[in-house]
């Protein structure tokens, strides 16, 4: 059977990790070279590396460090950040990301989804949303109490779309999305859970496998997401960073209530 | 050692690279035919469609070059299909070293996502391939094609079915998971390839 994955996410920025709350005040969290390993012998799952420098000269050095992360780790990571066309793709995966995600640029212009599909196979893409949910009464947990409404973001989760999550999820899908990477961001960086309710409606209607983000605070957190949420993999980064939750821990713990993981 | 590791146009050979590196050893990308029979260990790796990819071993003459290596060879992936005898991808005749046909995953309940993609066991382990492992371990798979459990396998694995995860006939080894991206699990299976003792 499939392991349910745990996937640490390193915002990089001048080759650096950082870690925002949400989506602003960063804090330095290392080398993200080190760190990689570090998760990866740790029983981490994946790895995801986002670049939030989006300048020119920082585009170049990312691709370098993806460079030495080919080199240097041994499970599979995906890029993301400032991809904007098929050519970034092309860089990203020659420089040898197993993975891309693409976000604003999908929303931007969808048919690049169906691009990279067909040029370098479904597998390579991972379609990020940053959802909303503008309805502001919610359960304690922050999940909405009315599910309906969820806002699709763009530019780092600034400026609001008029794509709504669940037509746009399964939008992505159809055009041919390996998997999607799904940011509650009225869930993220406050650390009460990740938003169940929508992922599972997520999960249960699309045919690819749905990234939980945003929301881990405790261990239970991740076991929900696993057998409420329905979501096939969880992606967390500062509770991983400041070793808040360690892997191991993390994994034994899910073990314990049922939960398929890798040990 | 001489490792070659079989150029094509097959997506993902640079990580194999990568993983033999790490190991400390010195890999050759070539689809050059003399370096590829001369050398100690060959891989045959790869991510793509069976189809274009057996279009292209053909055309550079690869194809009568693999079937005839003499030394251990390991196919990962779309290397381990391509070695089979058919794909039902496309409806491709394939090398055919494994009499056995590839087949599409066909999905029994919601849950059955095609590909598979992400880390699944692998059981009834019997090779030297697999030395060492005590217990059925993780490896990372991304596949939407599958061979069925036939005289030839040495690991399955449980997707959809239970189906062959790895191979072995004579100087033939293959695995349909990808060891270069399956952690320490995977970096021993590498190893292991390269300990097998050679008849040559």
């Amino acid at each position: 059977m499939l392991a349910k994955r745990i996937i640490p996410c390193l915002d990089i920025k001048d080759g650096q990790t950082v870690k925002g709350t949400n989506f602003v005040n960063l804090r330095q969290a290392g080398d993200p070279i080190e760190l990689g390993k570090l998760y990866s012998d740790q029983g981490a799952d994946e790895l995801v590396y986002l670049d939030i420098t989006a300048s020119h000269e920082g585009r170049k050095t990312f691709t370098e460090l993806v460079k030495r992360i080919a080199q240097e780790i041994n499970i599979p990571f995906t890029v993301g950040g400032g991809i904007n066309e098929l050519s970034d793709v092309d860089r990203l995966l020659n420089a040898g990301a197993d993975k891309v995600s693409i976000n604003s640029a999908a929303l931007r212009r969808p048919e690049l989804i169906d691009e990279i599909a067909k040029n370098f196979g479904s597998q390579v893409c991972v379609v990020a949303i940053d959802a909303k949910c503008e309805d502001d009464r919610m359960h304690e947990n922050g999940d909405p109490l009315i599910d309906g409404d969820w806002v699709c973001y763009v530019n780092g989760g600034r400026v609001p779309t008029q794509y709504r999550l669940f037509d746009w999820a399964k939008e992505v899908n159809e055009r041919g999305a390996g998997e999607i990477l799904f940011t509650s961001m009225n869930h993220d960086g406050v650390k009460r859970g990740f938003a169940d309710v929508a992922l599972r409606k997520l999960a249960d209607s699309l045919t690819i496998p749905v990234i939980a983000s945003g929301g881990a605070g405790a261990k239970e957190h991740f076991r929900d997401t696993f057998l409420n949420g329905h979501s096939d993999a969880a992606l967390a980064a500062s509770v991983f960073h400041f070793g808040e939750i360690p892997i191991p821990e993390l994994k034994q713990y899910l073990k314990g209530e049922g939960v398929n993981v890798r040990l | 050692m001489d490792i070659a590791i079989v150029k094509y146009n097959a997506g993902n050979i640079g990580s194999v690279e990568n993983a033999v590196r790490r190991l400390g050893l010195e890999p050759v990308v070539t689809d050059d035919v003399e370096k590829i029979q001369s050398a100690d260990r060959v891989i045959f790796p790869g991510q793509g469609e069976a189809h274009s990819t057996m279009a292209y071993l053909k055309a550079h003459r690869l194809d009568e070059v693999i079937v005839n290596l003499k030394q251990p060879v390991l196919g990962i992936c779309i290397g381990m299909q391509l070695l089979c005898r058919h794909s039902e991808e496309q409806d491709t005749d394939c090398l055919g070293v494994f009499d056995v046909d590839v087949k599409r995953f066909i999905p029994q309940k919601h849950e059955d996502k095609v590909p598979q993609m992400g880390w699944n066991a692998i059981e009834q382990t019997k090779s030297e391939l697999f030395e060492g492992f005590e217990k059925p371990e993780f490896v990372y798979f991304i596949h939407s094609f599958y061979v069925p459990t036939c005289e030839w396998t040495i690991a399955t694995t449980d997707y959809i079915q239970p189906y062959s995860s790895a191979l072995h006939k004579d100087n033939f080894f293959a695995t349909q998971f990808h060891p270069e991206k399956s952690g320490k699990v995977g970096e021993r299976i590498l190893k292991n390839f390269f300990d097998v003792k050679c008849e040559m």
